[in-house]
């Protein structure tokens, strides 16, 4: 692992944080007290199957949850514990704070770039604005500035591609253009959605490599949402695994591969189909499937696919949640080996 | 014995311009494609999006009429048809023989039809009886895993998961010849994928099926084919066993995909010399070999001269000048 000497700074701390969609058969609790460190020029990767709520967090930093979604309990604490610190849970999602925040302390990356671009404008209007936005520059200074962005994310020719369309672009092209989108405010705070997830294979290598070198050359806090284990163990330097709504395992990612904590965690590692796998080989599967969040189960929310249950604790109490700042798995196992 | 040959398949779209709508020039979905599926074996068939893979599935379920080529099918003994020429409606008898396993089984299941009706469908068209239709339903289900009861529910009630096994069951109610699987997994979340692999190698045992899987995750790949064929722009680069091919790959735009697969091992030291630049446009692909571009061994007569698809000493098919000469990296 990675050992700097800001290591331990903590750029954005999550606290309990719960948010909860109202709909008319209920209340669906889509993040039930999410807690994790993003520490300062580290790459946190959050994995879990659909519905774990890995987008929802995204979100929720960025204050971009949408009615009947609400924030409903939790802080958000950007520069915890210094003079700076904001809770953003606690602004105006349509402030000038947060709006300054958004976009300009914390870029976001979607999976379709074409959620942050228009088709109507060109690459360069949409970047010019983007950074007029958070500074000061002159239309001029501004231009200069997104050609410049075009050229440290890798597009040949940006004098020219500059004054392109979105659509006269590729998909690879395309992602680096939403890359450079989210630099342009010049944040400390990446947070990338699934970046590569719409790519093939050789393009995603690209952009993989692109967000490597940015995040050293910018020290970037780069927090990397995905569901591919391949892309964790090739990125992150720590990982946090959710399920349903709630971080089951936190660890340093060699930890986690080399030996997963939460029955979750292990079921899931073995699940991934391997590049390395000998001829017809099977996979372990875990049984059933990720239940609807407006249908969790009691007690550990895992515990009906659970192969390593211990009983009725599993169906009946909530594990404890990993405290922050520490690998752990919030699982009853865990508690066992700790008495 | 061969279930499938295909023979320098064609698909070209023209491009048209003008008052006169005149043709003014040709994309090259599938350019010059041939491989052969023998009875029993798993092809996969893979490339990035753009390559024309898809394109090929659908020119054998003929979905798209061909351009040019053939495609011999054998749906029994001593029985040969050329599917590539064969007029819409004689392709109608034969249509039971190949059957097709969609991505996104969300889409491709009727939402006002209980499960039990959806597998049976294809019975009820081939006149099958009833009595011997329920039969055959109680069989699929107990195939793909699934519980008799969930024969007079609705779509909407399964997982994912569940409905692709709905959906494999619905492409195995008449014992097809052929299967046709076109990214059946990719929709799929991690642990419900794993079921789905798995029991697709369970049919392979069981049934000796005969498959086109038609996929771009190389990983998912390794688990389920028994052979390989890489497509670049239109043509096929490579064939080969699968395993040989990821350990030792002859054309360097194999070498380039594998590599810039991430493997689930932090420990691993990534090679990242994945291919440059972008895939080729199939409507102006380069000359010569289409890959050289991208290509970090490309020579003179790589940008000039086109390689054909041609055998080597071991029995492989690779279309690179330099074959012979390179020595790639393969993993595993």
């Amino acid at each position: 692992m990675r050992q700097t000497p800001m290591a331990e700074r903590v750029a954005l701390a999550v606290r309990d944080l719960a948010v909860q969609f109202g709909s008319e058969q209920g209340v669906v609790r889509a993040l039930d007290g999410v807690s994790f460190d993003l520490h300062a020029g580290r790459t946190l990767g959050i994995v879990g199957e659909s519905g774990c709520g890995k987008s929802v967090t995204a979100r929720s930093i960025l204050r971009l949850i949408e009615r009947p979604g609400i924030i409903s309990g939790g802080r958000l604490l950007l520069d915890p514990g210094t003079a700076e610190e904001t809770d953003l849970a606690a602004l105006n999602p349509d402030s000038r704070q947060m709006r300054a925040v958004r976009g300009g302390r914390i870029g976001l990356i979607f999976q379709e770039p074409m959620t942050s671009l228009s088709v109507h404008y060109t690459v360069g209007n949409q970047l010019v604005e983007a950074v007029r936005q958070h500074s000061t520059a002159s239309a001029a200074e501004a231009r200069a500035r997104a050609i410049e962005l075009l050229r440290e994310v890798g597009i040949p020719r940006p004098e020219t591609r500059v004054d392109a369309y979105p659509f006269e672009l590729s998909g690879g092209l395309r992602q680096r253009v939403g890359i450079a989108m989210a630099l342009a405010g010049d944040p400390d705070i990446v947070i990338a959605d699934e970046p590569t997830t719409a790519l093939d294979v050789t393009t995603q290598a690209q952009i993989l490599t692109l967000l490597k070198r940015l995040q050293a050359q910018k020290n970037i806090s780069l927090m990397l949402i995905t569901h591919d284990m391949g892309v964790i163990a090739e990125m992150a330097d720590e990982v946090a695994v959710m399920y349903l709504g709630r971080v089951v395992e936190f660890a340093p990612v060699r930890e986690l591969f080399a030996a997963p904590r939460h029955p979750y965690t292990r079921a899931l590692l073995r699940a991934v189909p391997s590049i390395l796998a000998t001829p017809r080989q099977r996979l372990s599967t875990i049984g059933g499937a990720v239940p609807h969040p407006g249908l969790r189960p009691t007690g550990c929310a895992f515990h009906p696919r659970c192969g390593e249950r211990i009983g009725a604790v599993c169906m009946e109490r909530i594990p404890a949640p990993v405290p922050p700042g520490q690998a752990g798995a919030s699982c009853f196992l865990e508690e066992v080996v700790a008495a | 014995m061969n279930v499938l040959e295909v023979q320098d398949l064609r698909k070209h779209y023209p491009i048209r311009a003008g008052l006169l709508r005149r043709e003014v020039g040709r994309v090259r979905a599938v350019d010059g494609v041939s491989f052969h599926i023998a009875r029993g074996e798993t092809l996969a068939l893979v490339g990035e999006s753009g390559c024309g893979k898809t394109t090929v599935s659908r020119c054998i379920l003929r979905a798209l009429t061909p351009s040019s080529g053939a495609i011999r099918f054998t749906p029994g003994e001593g029985r040969e048809v050329d599917l590539a020429t064969l007029p819409k409606r004689q392709m109608r008898p034969l249509r039971r023989h190949i059957q097709m396993i969609f991505q996104d089984p969300y889409a491709s299941l009727n939402p006002r039809m209980m499960v039990g009706d959806i597998i049976t469908e294809p019975l009820k068209v081939n006149g099958v009886p009833a009595a011997e239709r329920r039969e055959r339903l109680m069989e699929l289900l107990d195939l793909v895993q699934m519980p008799p009861a969930a024969r007079s529910r609705f779509p909407h009630a399964f997982s994912g998961g569940q409905r692709q096994r709905i959906g494999i069951a619905r492409a195995l109610a008449l014992h097809p010849q052929l299967v046709v699987a076109d990214e059946p997994v990719s929709a799929l979340d991690v642990s419900v994928q794993a079921q789905i692999i798995n029991l697709l190698l369970d049919l392979q045992d069981r049934l000796g099926l005969s498959m086109l899987f038609v996929a771009h995750d190389l990983s998912v790949v390794r688990h389920v084919s028994d052979r390989v064929a890489v497509m670049y722009v239109g043509r096929i680069v490579e064939i080969a066993p699968t395993d040989a091919l990821y350990r030792a790959p002859l054309h360097p735009y194999t070498e380039a995909l594998l590599a810039a697969v991430p493997a689930p091992d932090p420990t691993r030291q990534q090679r990242r010399e994945a291919a440059r630049g972008e895939v080729a446009d199939p409507a102006n692909p380069p000359p010569g070999c289409a890959f050289h571009p991208r290509c970090p061994y490309a020579v003179e007569r790589c940008r000039v001269d086109r390689p054909e698809l041609t055998a080597t000493e071991s029995g492989r098919w690779v279309s690179c000048h330099r074959a012979r000469e390179l020595d790639l990296a393969g993993v595993g």
